[in-house]
């Protein structure tokens, strides 16, 4: 005996587009009322990059010479930036791993929602609180005694380089949380990538006083592109250069994880 | 064409379904049709493939082969429109436990596409079907494991689905909670809606389901009603332990005449088990004046319903989990680990 399949009713494009946007602000809301329910979140997200720009600011600065306008601070505030951006995605991945283990990713797949929601509700809630997060530090560091020295419209720009920066790392996260989808292992994985970037980088020291070998991978990698470009939007200086590096390695980095994260959820299981 | 959408078309329909990873065959050729508003028990041991198929059939997995419709939907062609027709609850509570429970279902009507008065509603229906209406703005976390799986289940039916999906629903529960889920679980299908639900256990089976299948290594091995299976169990179970392991022997040899089929022996454990039919307490007496006289000491000697192992020992011969790895079957580090939760969950209960 074969059965015979039915026709499926199949909505519009105009609702598939309104049920695409719904559906992924329904989940940008449920990841923000978690985020804000979690004070071990917020603690992760915020304070801790604010410890970071009280040691090296008050600790390790001293020791460090920089040549740039108004000293150190000025110097390690748009580095600290990029780093807390790219530290926020260790939540991204983290969440999605435990989702994944925990039956949430099954729920919501095997829900008739727009496929792409629950990661674009992801990153879309996480990109709201990676900028609630940098605007927080810009603040600390206005506090210590870091200044724009560039004007307004490009203190607006390095504010959303850092962003675009960090939804690109939260795409490489999403990506590792749902291949590996064990947070534990997620968390070790983003310690074993994302701290050689981002410290062998021109965030917190010129890239001159490291060793020559170690200087070839600091000053070609996409972290350095983009913490030279804010430098230099947020001090004054050369930006054109280091700009066009930072975005095609952005452009690079969205092409090839963007892909592979919707794969991995479309396979999660 | 006489079916096609027709009231004879059965509500879940599977046909030679073929599932491996790598080198695993979860699933060897099954088949089950499932007639609207009916409970299907899929009976089978960890690593059997029940999950796997219940995850073919709502559409979180592709199939290597065969066709699995719901509803007359095909979930491979058509998965948005089988999504639109079915609920799943799955072994673990896939709530969001830093909200509360009306957080939580209130999300999932959102997602449904009800309006916000009906998501609302529909909410508190749910909470007070489920006996959570005071726990309702606590966040999930402060539930019991209880509370938990009655939240997820009440996430599962917020869209009103008329075929509903419960993989092992009371794995890891305590015993009053178990028979609080049942409760519930029966009113939905007073409902009419149809069922499909994995266990592990043969009473859950059978306290839940018209129909029963059993899985055993991806294959269907048994399927009929829980009297037809019981039956060629051989009715009720005695059990008992032998503590001196050198007497195992002669207390099979003792309570062997007592017995409907073939006592089974664990030389190991000392445990001794024979079916004994409808005879029941008139089997005990009679178990305990052969031991007695064949004077082998024994413990706990007792009548019980037979179990999940009682049906593979009867149709396989050998016990639900004896092929030494029955938790490593499943695919990749993900499906081990989940196996040993539930193998904890299990010993723990």
């Amino acid at each position: 005996m074969t059965a015979i399949t039915q026709p499926a009713w199949a909505p519009g494009l105009g609702a598939r587009i309104r049920w695409g946007v719904g559906d992924t602000l329904t989940l940008t809301r449920r990841s923000l009322l978690v985020w804000l329910r979690v004070p071990a979140y917020l603690v992760f997200t915020v304070i801790q990059p604010v410890m970071f720009v009280l040691l090296f600011r008050y600790v390790f600065g001293g020791a460090i010479p920089v040549n740039v306008p108004g000293g150190y601070v000025n110097f390690l505030m748009p580095g600290i930036i990029a780093q807390t951006a790219a530290f926020a995605t260790f939540g991204t991945a983290i969440v999605l791993a435990q989702e994944l283990k925990k039956g949430v990713i099954d729920r919501l797949r095997s829900m008739p929602i727009a496929r792409s929601a629950v990661l674009t509700g992801r990153l879309v809630a996480d990109t709201l609180r990676m900028t609630i997060t940098i605007l927080i530090i810009v603040g600390v560091g206005y506090a210590v005694g870091f200044r724009f020295l560039n004007g307004v419209g490009p203190a607006i720009a390095m504010v959303v380089l850092a962003i675009v920066f960090g939804v690109a790392i939260a795409c490489v996260a999403a990506w590792t949380g749902l291949a590996i989808g064990d947070e534990e292992s997620v968390q070790a994985f983003g310690m074993i990538w994302l701290f050689p970037l981002t410290f062998v980088s021109s965030a917190f020291v010129p890239i001159a006083s490291m060793p020559g070998w170690l200087q070839a991978f600091a000053k070609n990698q996409p972290v350095t592109y983009v913490i030279d470009t804010m430098r230099s939007l947020a001090l004054g200086g050369p930006v054109e250069a280091s700009l066009w590096k930072s975005l095609v390695w952005l452009a690079g980095i969205f092409i090839v994880f963007l892909p592979l994260a919707v794969r991995a959820y479309r396979r999660a299981s | 064409m006489s079916q096609f959408n027709g009231v004879g078309q059965p509500a879940i329909l599977v046909e030679g379904l073929t599932k491996s990873f790598g080198e695993v065959r979860a699933l060897r050729g099954i088949d089950l049709s499932v007639p609207r508003g009916t409970v299907l028990g899929v009976l089978g041991p960890n690593g059997a493939g029940k999950t796997t198929a219940v995850r073919i059939l709502t559409t979180l997995l592709q199939p290597d082969d065969g066709r699995a419709l719901v509803e007359g939907y095909d979930v491979v062609r058509q998965p948005a429109a089988v999504r639109r027709s079915i609920g799943l609850a799955g072994q673990s509570a896939a709530i969001q436990e830093e909200l509360t429970g009306r957080e939580n279902l209130e999300i999932i009507g959102r997602l449904y596409h009800l309006s916000r008065a009906e998501t609302r509603r529909r909410a508190i229906e749910l909470l007070e079907q489920f006996g959570l209406s005071d726990a309702a703005d606590r966040t999930a976390k402060t539930y019991s494991g209880g509370m938990q799986r009655r939240l997820d289940l009440a996430a599962s039916l917020v869209g009103r689905p008329r075929v509903l999906f419960l993989d092992e629903p009371t794995t890891g529960l305590d015993p009053r909670a178990r028979l609080g889920m049942w409760e519930i679980i029966r009113s939905l299908v007073a409902g009419g809606t149809t069922l499909l639900l994995t266990t592990q256990y043969l009473d859950e089976a059978d306290e839940l389901a018209d129909e029963i299948v059993v899985i055993d290594h991806g294959l269907v091995i048994a399927a009929g009603t829980s009297e037809e299976l019981k039956n060629r169990v051989g009715g009720d179970v005695i059990e008992f332990t032998v503590p001196d392991r050198g007497r195992v022997a002669d207390a099979v040899a003792a309570i062997k005449p007592t017995g409907e089929g073939e006592p089974h022996a664990d030389p190991e454990t000392g445990v001794v088990s024979v079916g004994v039919g409808a005879r029941g307490s008139d089997a005990l007496i009679d178990a305990v004046r052969a031991l007695d006289a064949a004077d082998v000491a024994s413990r706990g000697l007792a009548l019980r319903r037979p179990s999940l192992d009682d049906v593979f020992l009867a149709l396989t011969g050998h016990a639900a989990e004896e092929d030494g790895q029955p938790n490593g079957r499943r695919r990749g580090p993900r499906g081990r680990r989940r196996a040993a939760d539930q193998e904890t969950t299990r010993t723990a209960s």
